[in-house]
């Protein structure tokens, strides 16, 4: 056992240098110089290889250990004997009595098994590491690399395959160690007297069976139920993670509906995981830039790729499609057109791939963010909202109930607000020099603010209460967050260009109504937490629940974070470094996709009646959770220490020296929330492909209705 | 409430609302200012080479990492002479049918901020190499390469503008790497950012949040400014940490004669209004003059040049170098 210990500290220590090989190169000065077409993929490769070795070479040398260890004690064999002997179970003396009993008839036979295995040490030997086979000068050609990579695959493939067969060759030996001690063991038997070994086995059997018979308090009648509430779980298990409530069947909900809804939801998915394996490369790129040197996956034309993608791909059809389901349902009503729906969801996508390429080909619209894709591309973008804006209306027109629900003011008024907002930033007469910043400030903020939070926020006011089954806790409240929010949210766009050429009282405009933005949030926060009050325990029954607490959290504190930067004193040291970068991504991410998730894990199961494996959920959700606080603190972090190094006047490039290592954290966290997102996509799997599972239950009442109808023509 | 149960009042209330407001903070603010705005007297527009220069620069989201606005604030001083303008700006219009004004103001400075670039950074032979992989000239950088601005050539032609690559950064391939003509109108375009000078008589608008350590350090005489953090700042790019400089690009200072030796008068005048008196290597810029150096933090920089890689030239004060760069002055009066 000491022998184990002492490797176990061994392969900690093999760790412990590893990772600080890894802080090192994170404070290493200069930015890593990984290139997939370099020399270092492959020293990187040759070093894997070595790592693996060299585990399994102390794996391989514990396992050694304990078989010598075996072969020291054998003296202690007596006493080994009495301890086998004593451990017997209940049903381990049966058999031994049983055979005592025939013994005295049968002659004994004693199998004997696996002496061909020592057979497998030839070919143990024969498997030779030919390993680093060219260490030239010549490392540096495409070529060589190439064809030493090709020969390290087969080399690797070899060790592995020899590491696998020599484990179980000692495994076989083990085996074959404790089949000798079996055959001891039975000689032993054999050598006590039988009738002293009889009483004594059946005198311990007894006690060893002995057992409750589980019904000393309650009796053995069934309970009657007359009002069907026994809910008996017949095949409880231990669960690997905590069982939650399942979704509700919703049985009346139009199958073309449905169908629109879950392509909406699909390709927003899909849109997700694109444009953020876009923006794991960029975060890459800040530790390796030279990472590639291809002209369409260049820094600067990626990251408008990321971002719009993940706008106008995924955050905007995954709300469309939960608004197309939340509008007619709580109008009672059909949805107007389900024909226009798919109209709207065919231009979107089309403005995304196009807006896509075009941006990789480098034909934008001039640089401001979010407003990279040229007018008639995000023309698609805007008809497709414009046909969502028509529809709606024309569906609450139709609506059965007299009220609208608020769900609907939030939604479709985003849906407006949004067509205003593209058109002030697209039309051209007032774009000309400072015009054109002002329009932009404008319309970056409202863009986040009016469009993507405001109609969130109607997604929430439907499915948290409905997730929560209560009503919402103040309607009133929600009705003075509406119109507060319109008011000062519009204001605060050219908080982006504090300091800048545009007039003063603009900028100072901006600040006070970043400061009125606390009355919505503030409402907001209060109506939803206060819905949850005396339904706490439902968040430990549901799957849903966890991701709206996280997205009203961040609603609260990142919100209150954009009013904190705002103030002429903080933007001097934020503004400009990777600060904005992190409460970007604490908002878009933190509210609108938590959100969303909540939102979309709520309502597929109720579409398509299946739902996705918890643990995969659980896993979305924590990887997404704790993959954007490694995102975002470190950035954070440093992004204070980057504006206060300005502000002291250090040399630009210290103060990117400074940032690599939180860069890095960057990238590991952005990592963790890529791999969250392929878990929610597995998860989109599972509760839409059309696997057809058999329920016994349904399928024998099919049959038995079917036999029915058959036998009974008139029915 | 009826009102909020009809929804055409409803949303057509909210839309007045938002649409009133967006006129008062955005449209009419920006068609205002860019009404009233005209450009300075001593504005220049771009050259053709610097439009297409700017084209490309658009096309590569050059923006996403470089903002273009030296802000009213004092920590934006290294960055211009003056804080931005509207004016500065006044001159940009929409680029063509397809795509909107340009003004490039960003909002994010992962790398340093251009509006006064051309001043700073003029020199061509730096800026292809810096374009062609950035860590050839700035090791730190972590801006992306863009070789596809330029061509391999075995043989170049007599026009053709040669940049100087060291080998380690070819890649293996062998040649000559030449400049194409999108690198240079990018060059031109970058040379052409440069603050234009304010009317006579205009007082330029005040950086604002002073800071208060610098006020103190003037006065009190034993706080003499760090040569290391200036050489960083203002000299490092071109002649490296090392002090070695690039071979066939910048000249090392390392065992340099001007460096080491007592012609003070020639030492001051390359640091203050640059120097192009070696063909083998490329001009330098008036880098002094640029940055508005002191006495002081001259002295300070040709100390640190002076004690650093194996010199041993004397130390100087800032009085010498006070006399020196007034001589110099009245010379370039004259």
């Amino acid at each position: 056992m000491k022998r184990y210990i002492f490797n176990y500290r061994k392969a900690g220590i093999v760790m412990g240098l590893l990772f600080v090989s890894l802080t090192a190169q994170a404070e290493r000065i200069t930015p890593y110089s990984f290139s997939f077409s370099s020399q270092s993929a492959l020293t990187g490769l040759l070093l894997l290889m070595l790592l693996v070795v060299f585990v399994a070479a102390l794996v391989l040398k514990g396992k050694a250990d304990a078989i010598s260890k075996q072969h020291h004690s054998q003296q202690d064999e007596e006493q080994k004997m009495q301890y086998y002997l004593r451990k017997f179970s209940g049903e381990q003396i049966r058999k031994i009595l049983e055979a005592t009993s025939k013994r005295r008839t049968h002659v004994w036979f004693v199998p004997f098994a696996g002496l061909g295995l020592a057979t497998m040490f030839p070919s143990v030997a024969m498997a030779q590491i030919e390993g680093s086979a060219d260490k030239s000068s010549l490392l540096g050609e495409g070529g060589i690399i190439i064809t030493i990579t090709l020969l390290l695959i087969p080399v690797l493939f070899t060790i592995g395959y020899l590491i696998f067969r020599l484990i179980g060759t000692i495994h076989r030996t083990q085996n074959l160690e404790k089949q000798n001690e079996a055959n001891q063991l039975v000689k032993y038997l054999s050598s006590l007297p039988p009738e002293q070994l009889e009483a004594e086995l059946k005198k311990r059997q007894f006690s060893l069976d002995y057992q409750l018979s589980h019904h000393e308090l309650s009796g053995t009648a069934q309970p009657e139920d007359k009002k069907g509430l026994i809910q008996i779980n017949e095949q409880a298990g231990l669960p690997i993670v905590a069982l939650k409530k399942k979704a509700l069947p919703r049985p009346n909900i139009d199958p073309q509906l449905s169908k629109l809804v879950l392509w909406y939801l699909g390709c927003a998915a899909f849109w997700l995981l694109f444009g953020t394996t876009i923006g794991e490369y960029v975060g890459i790129k800040f530790v390796a830039p030279d990472a590639d040197h291809v002209s369409w996956l260049s820094f600067g034309r990626l990251r408008p790729v990321h971002t719009n993608v993940v706008f106008w791909g995924w955050a905007s059809l995954g709300m469309l499609g939960l608004a197309h389901y939340i509008v007619p349902r709580v109008g009672n009503v059909k949805l107007a057109s389900i024909k226009m729906g798919w109209y709207a969801l065919w231009l979107i996508n089309a403005a995304v791939i196009l807006g896509s390429l075009a941006l990789m080909a480098g034909i934008n619209n001039g640089g401001g963010e979010y407003r990279e894709y040229i007018w008639p591309i995000m023309l698609l973008f805007g008809i497709g909202v414009g046909i969502t804006l028509v529809n709606f209306l024309q569906t609450i027109a139709r609506r059965t109930t007299k009220e609208i629900y608020i769900s609907n003011w939030y939604m479709v008024s985003a849906i407006i607000f949004g067509i205003v907002i593209m058109l002030v930033a697209y039309i051209p007469y007032w774009q000309n020099g400072l015009g054109e910043t002002i329009a932009q400030g404008y319309y970056m903020h409202q863009g986040v603010g009016m469009w993507f939070m405001f109609f969130t926020l109607g997604i929430v006011y439907y499915f948290l209460p409905q997730q929560l089954n209560k009503p919402i806790y103040s309607y009133s409240l929600g009705i003075l967050a509406f119109w507060t929010q319109i008011l000062f949210y519009t204001l605060i766009g050219t908080h982006h260009f504090v300091f800048s050429a545009i007039p003063w009282w603009l900028q100072t405009v901006a600040i006070v109504g970043s400061m009125g933005m606390v009355i919505p949030v503030l409402a907001g926060t209060t109506n939803f937490l206060m819905t949850f009050k005396g339904a706490w325990y439902k968040v430990r029954d549901s799957y849903t629940l966890p991701f709206f607490l996280v997205g009203i959290i961040f609603y609260f504190t990142g919100s209150l974070q954009g009013t904190a930067e705002a103030f002429r004193s903080t933007n001097l040291i934020w503004h400009f470094t990777d600060f904005t970068v992190a409460h970007s991504h604490l908002t878009m991410y933190g509210i609108i996709s938590f959100f969303l998730w909540a939102s979309i894990y709520a309502v597929i199961p109720r579409l398509t009646g299946k739902e996705a494996p918890q643990i995969t959920v659980g896993a979305h959700f924590w990887l997404a959770l704790i993959g954007m606080l490694f995102y975002t603190i470190p950035l954070m972090l440093g992004s204070t220490l980057r504006g206060s190094m300005w502000m002291e006047g250090k040399p630009f490039i210290d103060s990117v020296v400074m940032m690599a290592p939180y860069w890095l954290w960057r990238a590991v966290g952005g990592s963790l929330m890529w791999l969250s997102h392929v878990f929610f996509v597995y998860n989109m799997y599972k509760m839409m492909a059309n696997r057809n599972v058999v329920d016994v239950r349904e399928a024998a009442i099919e049959k038995l209705t079917t036999t029915i109808h058959s036998g009974n023509p008139i029915a | 409430m009826e009102f909020f149960d009809n929804h055409k009042k409803l949303f057509s209330a909210a839309a007045l609302f938002f649409i009133t407001l967006t006129l008062v903070v955005a449209i009419i603010p920006a068609i205002r200012n860019q009404n009233i705005n005209k450009p300075l007297p001593a504005a220049q527009s771009l050259s053709e080479d610097a439009v297409k220069g700017k084209a490309i620069f658009i096309a590569n989201g050059c923006v996403a990492c470089h903002t273009q606005q030296v802000r009213n604030v004092d920590m934006d001083k290294v960055w211009g002479s003056r804080p931005s303008l509207a004016a500065d700006y006044a001159d940009i219009h929409r680029t063509d049918v397809w795509r909107n004004t340009a003004t490039l103001m960003g909002t994010e400075r992962t790398g340093p901020d251009l509006t006064d670039v051309g001043n700073r950074q003029p020199s061509k032979d730096w800026n292809l190499a810096h374009l062609y992989n950035p860590r050839i000239v700035v090791k730190e950088s972590i801006m992306p390469a863009y070789p596809w601005l330029f061509v391999i050539k075995k043989q170049p032609a007599k026009g053709d503008v040669v940049v100087n690559v060291p080998v380690s950064y070819l890649n293996g391939q062998e040649g000559k790497v030449v400049a194409t003509k999108d690198a240079l109108y990018l060059l031109a375009y970058l040379q052409s950012l440069k603050q234009t000078k304010l009317p006579e008589g205009i007082e330029a608008p005040a950086f604002l949040y002073k800071r208060e350590k610098k006020e103190t350090g003037g006065a009190a005489a034993g706080a003499e400014p760090d040569g290391k953090t200036l050489f960083t700042a203002n000299c490092q790019t071109c002649h490296q940490a090392t002090g070695e400089g690039l071979p066939g690009a910048f000249p090392p200072l390392k065992g340099s004669s001007v460096v080491n030796g007592d012609d003070l008068e020639k030492y001051v005048d390359i640091i203050m209004n640059g120097y192009d008196a070696r063909p083998e290597f490329g001009a330098m810029p008036n880098v002094g003059t640029n940055a508005q150096f002191t006495e002081h933090e001259v002295a300070a920089i040709m100390n640190y040049e002076r004690s650093s890689w194996g010199n041993t030239g004397k130390k100087v004060t800032p009085d010498e170098i006070k006399k020196i760069m007034e001589t110099i002055k009245l010379k370039a009066g004259k």
